[in-house]
């Protein structure tokens, strides 16, 4: 569920605010559907790592990876592949924390 | 407990994504770069292109209809000079915004304002040197005139449009890599990309190198190292053209004076190799009696290109080839009626006078036997990261002293005495005029009027037209000196020594329909010696011209297609003239395996710099290294820059003084000749050869020759990597360094032109888009493209990919 929010948040988000807007969104959704750290960091983590990743791969299948390609040259790596990688851990690893930040302050204010 | 935990995990979280938005050092914020929503993702482009797209652009007085061809070539008609301009500027920024960008900012010294203070030094040269000076002045020569006005501020307008709308995911993506945004055009930009070209083909001096040589070896020495007309020439101007004009009087030269302040900034040196070639042939020598013609400009190759391709179309004109990213007009192309392309003249338009001040203030200056006041010009460099820099350069009559001791000088805190610059593109000018004339020019009459108004850099004109007129003349503002002033530096505090004016325009040297057949040029000698005018003391060298001139010269029934060969032509004339020569003096009793392999090579050499040919690479390596051991142990100085003497004196040497002193290596007890020398240096090839390739056989000149297509900024994998080519400095197809042919044109005129060309890379400056480089693989092959010329835009072709719109 909270996954599925986030993903949901991220994607719209991304065509009208900027990147980090998916972030305090995501804090949004774990201080309402937050269980566990587990599921919260988990939850961030997929839903924004792919948001990035469909987002990511709506753009470079259709440009037959060729900005993909040169941009992983500029950054010495091997494939494209790995600059996809490093975007969806990016994204996945801020919206983690960003959705456990969320649960965790909703525990300061519950009982 | 709870909140402490609440807390880490709220300040670990704020910490990253502020991370992810800083740029540390070069590496560009990863957040902001990486996220796909605005970062380099967005710039992937589709293959997937609309057929018909629809603007509203705020500006416009009517329709502009633009359709793209299969290259992405814009083929822009509209209803009015404005909207024309206007589109041009629009449509440029679409593909080359971030070219447009970073032109000015180098030539107006405000780089240091997007990557910090790496680029404070040549923020600062730019500044000191007066290019904002020079650029302000053209803009008022631009502004002076309504039709230019109009023109400028109508291309300003359509980029501005352009930037406005961009959002932050739009921007190219070396804006996101460098964490900075685009910003508006101003007119004085359009000035700013003339000062560039200025720089790049008229910016580089070597007076204080050649003052050093005076100073070093005398004036008997160098007078004859160093002669101002070479032994081997073939001048832009036939032999035997007549001067139909009386010439002003030539200035008298002051009293012999030498420099001696002989420490200095760093200018950029003359590079060789910076040439390019044009050619026109009359319609007796073509296949279809009208006159074709043929241009290829060698520059900088570069991803962006440096040129883009354009038609532009409205009533009363329209044209096709090349512009200026930053320039409105085609630079290089054609109408219905005629064709032009350009050469660089490289006249001697930059002088340095030596300054005398009163005292330590340097306020003062004397001249004409009296102190004057210099006048003081502040420059502010805005430096990433840092406080401003704030610059004060001292302007004299001449222009800025560029030199500072005092703030510049290591070592020479005492010495009071700096130079001050003359340079032609400090003058105000309208330079855009002359295209803007000739985009609409339809006759030979037409060509010399609109060569009226150019300035600077000096360029050879070559023109035909359809009523099978040719004609060539070298052009622009040249100054009227006295023989050989500014090949040293001058004493600036002789009026004798200023520019006395400047050559009228119709004195300029000119050519229109010669005997022979043909014009042509390739940066030589603009005329024999026989012209009344100094121009320069030296020129490219001249075997590029002369092979054009010897082809020309044989051909007959001449199609398009024989240019395109001539122009992608590798035979060295350099190896003809001295190859022979070289061969005769070695002795093959001495050499051991390789070296007979390697001299085997050489003498079954076609004397062509193909790809494939080992004997290019024999041959290059071995020259080289003999003009560099010939004058290493003169000319080699720790303390002070001293020009080398040229190729062709070198040569001259070898074939008519082979015993010359100058072979002697002074390090050496022993007294060498020519021989020794030609020995010594083709053993030295022969084993670097090895060393770096292997055994004779693996020493194919496109792989001993790296050449590559680097991005602008020299960004690793946005360049084209590593390829084979043929060629090299000296040959019509001169690939060298990552210099080239940045556009071959070739044009056939007659009652239906047809042109031909290709950049070697493509229309956009996205490395994302697959417009970025599909025409390399073209230019790679020696290919041409046949040019689509549309008559209106209603006419169909099967090449049109799209039909953009553009309306208020």
């Amino acid at each position: 569920m909270l996954l599925a929010l986030i993903l949901l948040l991220a994607i719209i988000s991304a065509y009208i605010l900027p990147w980090w807007a998916a972030c305090i969104l995501a804090f949004g959704a774990a201080l309402l559907l937050g269980k566990t750290s587990k599921q919260a960091f988990w939850s961030g983590f997929a839903g924004l790592g792919l948001a990035w990743l469909a987002l990511a791969l709506l753009k470079t299948f259709p440009n037959e990876n060729i900005l993909a390609t040169r941009v992983a040259q500029m950054f010495q790596l091997p494939h494209w592949t790995l600059v996809l990688l490093i975007t969806v851990l990016i994204g996945g690893l801020v919206g983690g924390m960003s959705a456990l930040s969320g649960l965790l302050v909703k525990r300061v204010f519950e009982k | 407990m709870k909140i402490v935990k609440a807390f880490f995990s709220l300040a670990i979280t704020l910490a990253l994504i502020w991370a992810l938005q800083t740029k540390f050092g070069d590496i560009p914020p990863i957040g902001k770069f990486l996220n796909p929503a605005t970062g380099f993702w967005q710039n992937a482009e589709s293959k997937n292109i609309n057929a018909a797209e629809q603007l509203k652009l705020k500006g416009l007085q009517g329709e502009v209809t633009v359709k793209y061809d299969e290259n992405r070539i814009p083929h822009i008609f509209a209803e009015n000079e404005h909207d024309l301009y206007y589109a041009q500027g629009y449509i440029t920024a679409r593909d080359r915004l971030w070219q447009l960008d970073i032109q000015t900012r180098s030539a107006s010294g405000r780089l240091s304002e997007v990557v910090g203070a790496k680029a404070l030094d040549v923020d600062r040269y730019h500044r000191r040197m007066g290019m904002v000076y020079g650029a302000e002045n053209t803009l008022k020569g631009m502004m002076k005139d309504p039709v230019m006005r109009a023109v400028v501020n109508a291309y300003t307008e359509g980029i501005n449009t352009y930037v406005r709308q961009l959002s932050k995911k739009d921007y190219p993506i070396e804006f996101k890599l460098l964490d900075y945004a685009p910003e508006e055009w101003k007119p004085i930009n359009c000035a700013f990309l003339l000062k560039l070209m200025s720089e790049t083909l008229a910016g580089g001096t070597n007076e204080l190198s050649m003052t050093n040589v005076l100073n070093k070896f005398g004036a008997k020495v160098t007078n004859d190292l160093f002669p101002d007309y070479p032994m081997h020439e073939s001048p832009i101007i036939p032999v035997g053209t007549k001067w139909d004009f009386k010439p002003l009087p030539i200035p008298a030269p002051p009293a012999a004076f030498k420099a001696q302040m002989l420490t200095g900034m760093k200018m950029k040196d003359r590079v060789e190799g910076i040439g390019s070639n044009n050619w026109a042939i009359s319609g007796s020598k073509t296949a279809s009696g009208y006159p074709i013609l043929a241009n290829d400009p060698h520059l900088d190759l570069t991803f962006p290109s440096i040129w883009y391709q354009m038609q532009l179309s409205a009533p009363g004109v329209n044209v096709y080839g090349v512009t200026l990213p930053g320039a409105p007009c085609v630079v290089i192309g054609y109408n219905k009626k005629i064709s032009w392309g350009v050469t660089n003249v490289d006249a001697d338009i930059l002088d340095w006078y030596q300054l005398k001040f009163k005292d330590e203030s340097r306020n003062e200056y004397w001249y004409n036997n009296q102190w004057n006041k210099v006048t003081y010009r502040i420059e502010k460099i805005a430096i990433k990261g840092q406080p401003d820099l704030i610059d004060t350069v001292r302007y004299t009559r001449f222009g800025p002293m560029v030199y500072d001791n005092a703030k510049m000088g290591e070592g020479h805190d005492n010495i009071p005495i700096g130079n001050a610059l003359k340079w032609i593109a400090h003058d105000e000018s309208n330079d855009i005029k002359t295209f803007y004339l000739l985009n609409r020019g339809s006759n030979y009459a037409d060509y010399r009027e609109a060569l009226k108004f150019y300035n600077a850099p000096a360029q050879n004109f070559v023109f035909a037209s359809a009523d099978n007129d040719i004609a060539i003349t070298p052009n622009g503002r040249l100054p009227l000196k006295y023989k050989d002033q500014g090949k040293f530096i001058i004493d600036g505090s002789d009026p004798a020594n200023d520019w006395q004016g400047f050559i009228p325009f119709e004195q300029n040297p000119t050519v229109k329909n010669p005997p022979r057949g043909f014009v042509s040029s390739a940066n030589q000698s603009s005329t024999d010696p026989t012209y009344p005018y100094y121009i320069n003391w030296q020129f490219a060298p001249y075997e590029r011209g002369k092979r054009i001139n010897d082809r020309l010269g044989a051909m007959q029934k001449a199609t398009a297609d024989s240019m395109r060969v001539l122009q992608t032509d590798t035979y060295s004339i350099r190896a003809q003239d001295i190859l022979p020569t070289m061969l005769k003096y070695l002795d093959a009793s001495k050499l051991d395996e390789n070296q007979l392999a390697a001299l085997e090579i050489l003498k079954k050499w076609d004397k062509f710099f193909d790809a494939d040919s080992e004997g290019a690479s024999v041959f290059a390596n071995w020259w080289t290294r003999f003009y560099r051991a010939t004058w290493n142990d003169n000319f080699s100085d720790k303390q002070m820059p001293l020009n080398w003497p040229s190729m062709d004196r070198t040569e001259e040497l070898l074939l008519k003084e082979p015993n010359s002193a100058w072979f002697d290596n002074k390090k050496t007890p022993m007294k060498e000749t020519a021989t020794d020398v030609l020995s010594r240096s083709f053993n030295l090839a022969v084993d670097g050869l090895i060393k770096k390739h292997g055994k004779p056989g693996n020493w194919q000149w496109g792989k001993v020759k790296k050449f590559e297509v680097r991005h602008l900024a020299n960004i690793p994998g946005f360049g084209s990597g590593n390829f084979a080519s043929g060629g090299t400095g000296s040959t019509v197809n001169a690939l060298t360094e990552g210099h080239g042919p940045s556009w071959r044109m070739v044009v056939q005129l007659g009652p239906q032109v047809k042109g031909y060309g290709i950049l070697p890379g493509g229309q956009s400056g996205n490395p994302g888009s697959f417009f970025y480089d599909d025409m390399l693989p073209t230019w790679k092959d020696g290919k041409l493209k046949e040019l689509l010329y549309l008559q209106s835009p209603a006419e169909k072709s099967a090449r049109i990919k799209t039909t953009l719109t553009l309306s208020k």
